[in-house]
């Protein structure tokens, strides 16, 4: 009896030990380590002194990098946003769609999702840049307009300008909502999915148009989902690195390119750390915010009907 | 108009068609014009002049390239293995044992799937400059140690999800008979638990293969100059100009994903069956 009883305690061992000590060696020392670093100084090139300063913190309140947060924040609002408005259509056709669509179209939007980051960022400098092929396609509508007013006998409309797309605000923002699509698509068709149909059809019934009813029957009833994929979104997008460092202009710095820097180049490593902290915090903040809605939502909803 | 579409069959409307078509163009011209121009005969990618697999020539006689090719391939590689056995066992603790401190446990393993990647990144050339310095005149595979820890940690979580969840559908009456018949844990464990959990192992595998192959700002932060991963290396090349050669690394790379993404859900669909 008691052998048998050794021999289950050290079963648990074997299980719990490995990925618990994987995780505090590999993952949260680390992190420790940046929150330590967050409160230290630096006193020579590679010697950092952990005093418990808080002085990295309050450099990171300073209006430079509270603008450069808030507007991190912005940015990844606007893609969210514009995720959702492209998204939604999207989760909603494959809902309705045939089974063998839906299994089709759910591959194509995750297909992108498995494909390297770098790779997709790089195929969207080809498209938007001053010859790539957004200005060749424009060009050649400037140059058929062109060749049309003069046949109506107006002024042709003069040299093509290309327009300058890469390396600013909007391919910054073409370029998250570019990646992130499938983060909102995945939830949305999940909350969607679970709708009952018929309440939809009700709705018709009773004679509400089908905009008013996506607007009273369906938003609200899939709103833990619309917010899970919101915030699902909004994450990712709020830390993304490699979107604005390939395709964003000077103006165009997130946060998480402020922290790079704060270690490679200007090499402040103490001021990087207080940073990464500050949007590990505005991170976990969307979190508990999605735990809070869907929560309050899901049992809303349930009330509802 | 033919015949009146039922009210909700949203997809026959033509602005749901529309809608789909524009958002697959959004989403597929690009890559798709990127796989076309890496055959394209010109320096400049824009215009097309004809077939040609110059780039590809090229691609296989970069030396750095495959270098950093085959680097992906290796650390992917061992960061798979070691993630599928942290994974699985990280997955059948917590469904299996009750115990104190449980809560965190189940956090700290699905944090490293929340944390944005900069500041993973950032943790890990912190880590591996300031305590644990990994000594860079080690033999390779072992002087890719570092990034393949790395790996690891975000690798894991996504094998113990897998794992958590078609562990909910073992019937635990199985493994007690097998106790009854005179098994210990051990041969309970690997002749019972282990076949139920193959389907998973397997999504598992390629999820984190997939995972740590396409990882770019982690790795950025943990690899040095002598190990330079593929993305690394397509990174660095993008920032001195944009040729072809990149789009045919690119490819290779996309066909390596798809092979992936397709083994995965023939075996799932088998799985499900």
């Amino acid at each position: 009896m008691a052998s048998q009883k050794k021999e289950r305690r050290l079963a648990f061992l074997a299980t719990a030990l490995p990925p618990i000590a994987w995780v505090v060696a590999f993952f949260l020392a680390p992190l420790a380590i940046v929150w330590a670093y967050s409160f230290g100084q630096n006193v020579s090139l590679t010697e950092v002194d952990i005093s418990g300063t808080f002085a990295n913190y309050a450099r990171a309140l300073q209006p430079l990098y509270l603008g450069i947060f808030a507007k991190s924040i912005f940015v990844a609002g606007i893609t969210t946003l514009l995720c959702l408005i492209i998204g939604f259509p999207v989760a909603l056709s494959i809902v309705f769609a045939s089974e063998r669509w839906r299994a089709w179209i759910l591959l194509l939007i995750m297909l992108p999702f498995w494909t390297n980051l770098l790779i997709r960022t790089y195929a969207l400098i080809a498209v938007l840049r001053t010859q790539g092929y957004v200005n060749f396609t424009l060009e050649w509508f400037w140059d058929q307009g062109s060749w049309l007013m003069t046949l109506v006998g107006l002024e042709p409309l003069g040299d093509f300008t290309p327009l300058q797309l890469l390396y600013n605000n909007f391919a910054v923002v073409f370029g998250l909502v570019y990646v992130h699509l499938p983060f909102m698509v995945l939830p949305l068709y999940a909350a969607l999915d679970r709708l009952d149909k018929s309440l939809i059809e009700a709705s018709l019934d009773l004679g509400a148009g089908h905009i008013r009813t996506l607007f009273l029957i369906v938003v609200p009833l899939a709103l833990p989902g619309i917010i899970s994929g919101i915030i699902i979104t909004f994450v990712p997008a709020l830390g993304a690195y490699l979107t604005p460092d390939l395709l964003g202009g000077p103006d165009s710095q997130m946060i998480a390119n402020v922290i790079e820097r704060q270690f490679k180049k200007a090499n402040d490593w103490p001021f990087g750390a207080a940073l990464s902290f500050l949007l590990m915090y505005a991170t976990f903040a969307a979190i508990a915010l999605r735990v809070y809605f869907t929560r309050g939502k899901s049992t809303d909803a349930g009330h509802g009907i | 108009m033919a015949t009146r579409r039922a009210p909700l069959e949203y997809n026959r409307a033509w602005q749901m068609k529309l809608w789909l078509f524009v958002v697959f163009f959004f989403l597929y011209a690009p890559l798709v014009a990127l796989v076309v121009f890496s055959f394209n005969d010109s320096k400049r990618n824009i215009v097309w002049r004809g077939f040609t697999l110059d780039y590809y020539k090229k691609f296989f006689n970069n030396e750095d390239l495959l270098i950093a090719f085959a680097n992906s391939l290796t650390i992917a590689l061992f960061a798979t293995l070691i993630s599928l056995v942290i994974g699985a066992l990280a997955g059948i603790l917590l469904w299996r044992y009750r115990f104190f401190g449980k809560t965190a446990v189940e956090g700290a393993f699905t944090l490293p799937i929340v944390v944005p990647e900069i500041c993973m990144g950032v943790s890990m050339l912190l880590f591996f400059t300031r305590v644990l310095p990994w000594p860079n005149d080690l033999i390779w595979p072992f002087s890719l140690g570092s990034i393949i820890i790395a790996h690891v940690s975000f690798c894991f979580p996504f094998v113990a999800l897998v794992v958590r969840a078609r562990l909910a559908s073992f019937n635990q009456e199985q493994e007690e008979a097998a106790r009854d018949l005179g098994a210990n844990d051990w041969q309970a464990f690997r002749d019972v638990l282990l076949p139920h959990l193959k389907p998973a192992l397997i999504a598992g595998a390629l999820l984190a293969f997939t995972l740590s192959l396409d990882d770019f700002v982690i790795t950025f932060f943990t690899s040095g100059p002598d190990t330079v991963t593929f993305p690394v290396k397509v990174y660095s090349m993008l920032r001195f100009s944009v040729t072809p050669e990149v789009n045919a690394a690119s490819t290779m790379l996309i066909v390596v994903t798809i092979v992936l993404m397709a083994l995965m859900m023939l075996i799932q669909g088998r799985g499900r069956k």
